[in-house]
């Protein structure tokens, strides 16, 4: 079934386009939860960017089932983080839509939790990491409006999640680099969102902090929301996501981890790294994934 | 004091505070060098002011300022971004290329006025605090009281900002406005100041007390204050010494050579004051002040020394530590990678602390020391069988692993460590060693 398909009963396959079309098996849940709302989490529909007029992603496009943990994975310079930049609209497309639950993302800014990548600001900054987990409440408070008791409260639930309580009042340098990543998780948790945007938050860090995230991904799901996580290492990919999507400037294929990480597919996204492929191929061969 | 030093003093300082404040922000928001770029950029706008009205007029002086600042500001961006120039590059372009257009335009003005009648706009190179008269300050007062409301109301969205910028575009702050805000006042703070610390002076004012007040604190609100102190401390002082009031409290002029009064100019006097007080606390400041961090990484040095000490003198005594033998000081020193020199002041460092005592033509362990060193020796060796066991070391490089991290961690993890072991010792119990003691000391550079 097409994307758009379901939305306006309209079947529209692009000519050609089989690669870069791409459907999950989504399925309307039962309106046994609270999340009874009929669109995905996350919607893409020729979606291209572009980097001063070269463009770095074609054609995009998606749709993402709800209760997913996504892997966003392929090579280096695939353009895996600018897939999240575009969708957030931190960086502008060259054309095409982006929906989240059924909005563009201007409207749903409070259904969207983000943890960027870690280099991406100074940890000398003078904040500790209770401070900077109460930024994720800011956009809840608008204009002027401080944190208080309960937003307070809140954070300290999220740091306590990531097993981040007992630093809570460190300055955040003095953390290791994947404490520095979990008060980035727990910043995302608190903006309370039901789709969780993150980027390489498995990059450079320590076993305890990985196993972390992961227990994070999976409560996340049990709790009805849907993660989308850029991912450098295929190995692991078929652990932690249930689904994944496969770039290399084009969408090479995206659905189960299983149907995704094909070998055929890995060699159409990274060419001739045979050996890496094999493994990565082996690996969900053998069914990482219960 | 005379009424006119008064004028001054509450300028100087209350400039020097609001500088201070919103001097935090642009350093904080790698923007330090844009006050620097509008100070510079602001000459030639006074000068046209000065040259389309033909006398200085505070206002439009004040607008012309800070419309040529403002268009430094964004001539430099929009050539580091058209250009591919990089960004410090772009700023220092624009900065010389209007402070040049500035200093032409106001020669000639001189020549224009004529050699008698004084524009006064060389004034604003290198500022004239003792000019400032009562509309000036008053103007100065409305503009701290309004930056203080603004950062008191706007303080989350400014912290936000500056510390992360795209997660606040990602929950839909409009960054790009907050952004020109930002610069705005910083604009209008930096013209403001021109004509009492001048076009080049005026960005040690929005730079140096930040840089100051980063070393106590590791909070932004206590950051913000502090800035705010140490931008109106070093206004005041700089002020009171221009004056020439310090040289009546003192009796005498701290700041004459020879037997002439020191008249010196307020603006530099200022940023000296400012650059004392960064100095001060770049040295002093606890945790990160320099000499903190120096003593901190001596006293882990002699940590270090005083463990490798005690543990070789019982290793090498083993198994008839008990008996506490006597050492000769070359035996120690082929078991570590010691200087003489260094061993000599160790050895004294140590009988001096009761560690060991003088036996014979060498050292031994006293009763004390003895007991230190079975607890340093069981950490260790809980440490190198941790390693051989957990992380498939090796035995024989085991022990230089063990020496590195052992110097590092508390007791609670050595404790820690001893639980998870596959065969626990018995609480105090000094295991054997995994590897043969080294009697000669393994190349490599020395370590005390």
């Amino acid at each position: 079934m097409t994307r758009g398909a379901r939305r306006r009963g309209r079947p529209r396959q692009k000519a050609g386009g089989s690669a870069a079309a791409c459907t999950l098996d989504w399925k309307v849940k039962p309106c046994g939860n609270n999340l009874a709302m009929p669109s995905p989490p996350l919607e893409i529909h020729d979606m291209t960017v572009a980097y001063h007029r070269k463009p770095v992603l074609w054609d995009i496009d998606l749709v993402l089932p709800e209760r997913s943990l996504v892997g966003v994975v392929g090579p280096n310079g695939a353009g895996k983080s600018t897939l999240l930049k575009a969708v957030l609209g931190l960086v502008p497309l060259a054309s095409g839509r982006v929906e989240i639950y059924g909005q563009p993302y201007a409207r749903q800014r409070h259904l969207v939790g983000y943890v960027p990548q870690r280099e991406s600001v100074d940890w000398d900054f003078p904040v500790t990491a209770r401070d900077v987990v109460l930024m994720g409440t800011y956009g809840r408070l608008g204009w002027i409006r401080r944190p208080g008791a309960a937003e307070r409260r809140l954070a300290e639930a999220c740091l306590r999640q990531v097993g981040m309580e007992a630093f809570a009042d460190r300055q955040i340098r003095q953390l290791s680099g994947g404490q520095q990543q979990r008060v980035f998780l727990a910043r995302a948790l608190a903006q309370d969102a039901r789709i969780y945007f993150m980027d390489e938050p498995f990059a450079g860090v320590d076993a305890a902090t990985e196993q972390a995230i992961v227990r994070l991904l999976q409560a996340l799901r049990e709790e009805g929301k849907t993660a989308v996580v850029v991912h450098h290492d295929i190995q692991t990919v078929a652990e932690y996501f249930d689904h994944a999507i496969l770039l290399n400037m084009r969408l090479i294929a995206c659905g189960p981890v299983a149907t995704v990480l094909t070998r055929e597919n890995l060699h159409k996204a990274y060419g001739g790294k045979l050996t890496l492929l094999d493994e990565a191929a082996e690996a969900v061969r053998r069914g990482a994934r219960p | 004091m005379s009424y006119l030093t008064w004028v001054v003093l509450l300028g100087t300082s209350l400039l020097g505070a609001v500088a201070g404040v919103l001097g935090c922000f642009a350093v904080l928001r790698r923007r330090a060098l844009a006050g620097d770029v509008v100070s510079h950029a602001a000459l030639p706008g006074l000068c046209l002011a000065f040259l389309l009205l033909g006398r200085r007029e505070f206002w439009s002086m004040l607008l012309g300022a800070l419309a040529t600042g403002i268009a430094g500001i964004g001539l430099a961006t929009f050539v580091s971004r058209g250009t591919r120039t990089k960004e410090d590059a772009a700023l220092g372009i624009v900065l010389s290329t209007f402070f040049g257009a500035g200093v032409v335009l106001s020669s000639i003005i001189q020549n224009r006025v004529g050699g008698g009648a004084k524009a006064g706009l060389e004034t604003y190179i290198y500022g004239q605090a003792a000019g400032m008269v009562r509309a000036d300050v008053i103007w100065i007062a409305v503009l701290s009281a309004g930056v203080l409301v603004l950062v008191l109301l706007l303080y989350k969205e400014l912290k936000l900002l500056s510390f992360d910028p795209e997660f606040a575009q990602v929950q839909g702050w409009p960054t790009l406005w907050l952004d020109l805000a930002l610069m705005g006042v910083l604009a209008l703070v930096t013209v403001t100041g021109l004509p009492v610390v001048g076009v080049i002076l005026m960005a040690a004012m929005l730079i140096l007390p930040a840089a100051a007040a980063r070393f106590w604190t590791e909070r932004l609100g206590p950051m913000l204050l502090l800035a705010g102190l140490m931008g109106a401390v070093p206004g005041m002082v700089g002020t009171l010494l221009s004056a020439g009031v310090v040289t009546r409290w003192l009796g005498f002029d701290p700041l004459a050579f020879g037997p002439n009064p020191s008249n010196l100019p307020t603006g530099p006097l200022i940023v000296l004051c400012g650059t004392a007080l960064f100095v001060v606390s770049a040295l002093a400041a606890p945790r990160r002040g320099a000499i903190s961090r120096a003593l901190a990484a001596l006293r882990l040095r002699l940590a270090t020394a005083r463990e490798n000490l005690l543990r070789s003198l019982y290793e090498l005594s083993e198994p008839a530590v008990r008996q506490r033998p006597a050492m000769r000081l070359d035996e120690l020193l082929a078991a570590r990678a010691w200087r003489t020199w260094q061993a000599r002041w160790l050895v004294r460092w140590a009988i001096w602390r009761g560690w060991v005592e003088p036996a014979g033509s060498g050292i031994r362990l006293t009763p004390l020391g003895l007991e230190q060193a079975r607890q340093l020796v069981r950490v260790h060796r809980l440490w190198e069988r941790f390693l051989i066991e957990r992380a498939d070391i090796a035995p024989d490089h085991v022990d230089r692993d063990a020496d590195t991290l052992e110097h590092l961690l508390g007791p609670e993890v050595v404790e820690e460590l001893q639980r998870r072991m596959e065969s626990p010792l018995a609480a105090d119990a000094v295991p054997q060693s995994p590897h043969d003691i080294p009697r000669t000391a393994p190349p490599g550079p020395a370590q005390p």
